[in-house]
């Protein structure tokens, strides 16, 4: 049978992978280090971590990388393993509603009046 | 000498298995290759390819002691025993050590290996500075015997739509050429989330590559292209 390839994508995928790579190992290394230095906290010492709008921000702009990223790599996985389209379709969707349904809470989180 | 060899003859109906063999042969400035002919004239059932015997045609390509190698140029005395010798992976078996070799080729015409030119025929050479012919260095000396592109898990799970290493650095080899005029259609071609971007850079095809190229470093240089033209 005939094989339909020339997409002519990927590239936008492979850069974004790249991109939001560089974000997460400068993010993640400063993150904990925030955290560490806090160590060990109560709860309401917890929330303080979270009250300055600039650590909301970019606790949610980090968790958004880590969610792309998450999805090109997991994306590969399933195009290398799962070669019926309509299974790898049901797969895609199951990753996307789980990664953006992580951030979208995540975010509701973090502005929530607690 | 001890080796292991993986033996199948579909024409006999039985399951493939591995072979024991005892040779009695010196490994002192003897290629693997010699010791497989030898074994092979006590039994001529043993098929395998092989023809220049200098590293220069690529047919004896197979998996030794877990790595794709060519026989003839893989000194004897390097190689811990049993010496195990399996046909090249990912490739259908015709028989013995021994692959249908037909996927590969299909990916590497897939790329049309030839210099695209619509320029009038000179009549003389085309000429290249010595700076443009330097960029063919590291691309041009491949001689198809496959072993980078079955050492690649991406060629194993997508053989039909991966173009693989060895047909992306021939790729590179003419999309680098000052003389071809067809880059853009070339990067059309390979720019597809199977074709090209099924490669994640894990190098096994820099570890296999008996001629010492790096596939991996041209295909990054595809990819840098590819990214020049998008942003």
């Amino acid at each position: 049978m005939k094989l339909a390839v020339g997409a002519h994508t990927g590239t936008g995928t492979w850069l974004m992978q790249r991109a939001t790579a560089i974000v997460l190992s400068l993010a993640l290394p400063g993150l904990t280090i925030h955290f560490m230095l806090a160590w060990p906290v109560d709860f309401a010492g917890w929330q303080a971590l979270f009250a300055p709008l600039w650590m909301r921000v970019l606790l949610l702009l980090t968790v958004l990388a880590l969610a792309l990223h998450a999805w090109v790599g997991v994306r590969d996985i399933l195009m290398d393993y799962v070669h019926f389209t309509g299974l790898r379709l049901a797969l895609y969707l199951a990753v996307i509603i789980t990664l953006a349904g992580s951030v979208a809470w995540l975010a509701a989180v973090l502005w929530s009046q607690a | 000498m001890k080796f292991r060899l993986y033996r199948y003859n579909p024409e006999s109906g039985k399951q493939p298995y591995m072979q024991d063999v005892e040779l009695d042969i010196d490994p002192a400035g003897r290629m693997l290759l010699d010791a497989l002919l030898a074994i092979k004239a006590r039994d001529e059932t043993l098929s395998l390819r092989r023809s220049c015997r200098e590293g220069v045609c690529g047919s004896d390509a197979m998996n030794v002691n877990g790595r794709n190698r060519l026989a003839c140029i893989t000194p004897l005395g390097e190689l811990s025993e049993p010496i195990e010798i399996r046909p090249l992976p990912g490739l259908p078996v015709i028989r013995d050590l021994i692959v249908d070799m037909e996927p590969f080729y299909r990916q590497y015409r897939s790329i049309k290996p030839w210099l695209i030119n619509d320029d009038p025929v000179p009549e003389t050479e085309r000429p290249q500075s010595p700076e443009d012919r330097a960029l063919l260095d590291g691309a041009y000396e491949c001689i198809l015997c496959a072993c980078c592109t079955t050492a690649c898990p991406s060629f194993w799970w997508n053989p039909d739509k991966f173009v693989g290493p060895a047909g992306l650095l021939q790729a590179y080899r003419f999309i680098a050429d000052s003389r071809d005029e067809a880059m853009a259609a070339r990067l059309d071609n390979l720019e597809d989330p199977y074709r090209l971007y099924r490669c994640r850079g894990i190098m096994n095809c820099v570890d296999a590559c008996p001629k010492g190229l790096n596939p991996t470093e041209a295909i990054g240089r595809i990819k840098a292209l590819l990214v020049k033209r998008r942003v």
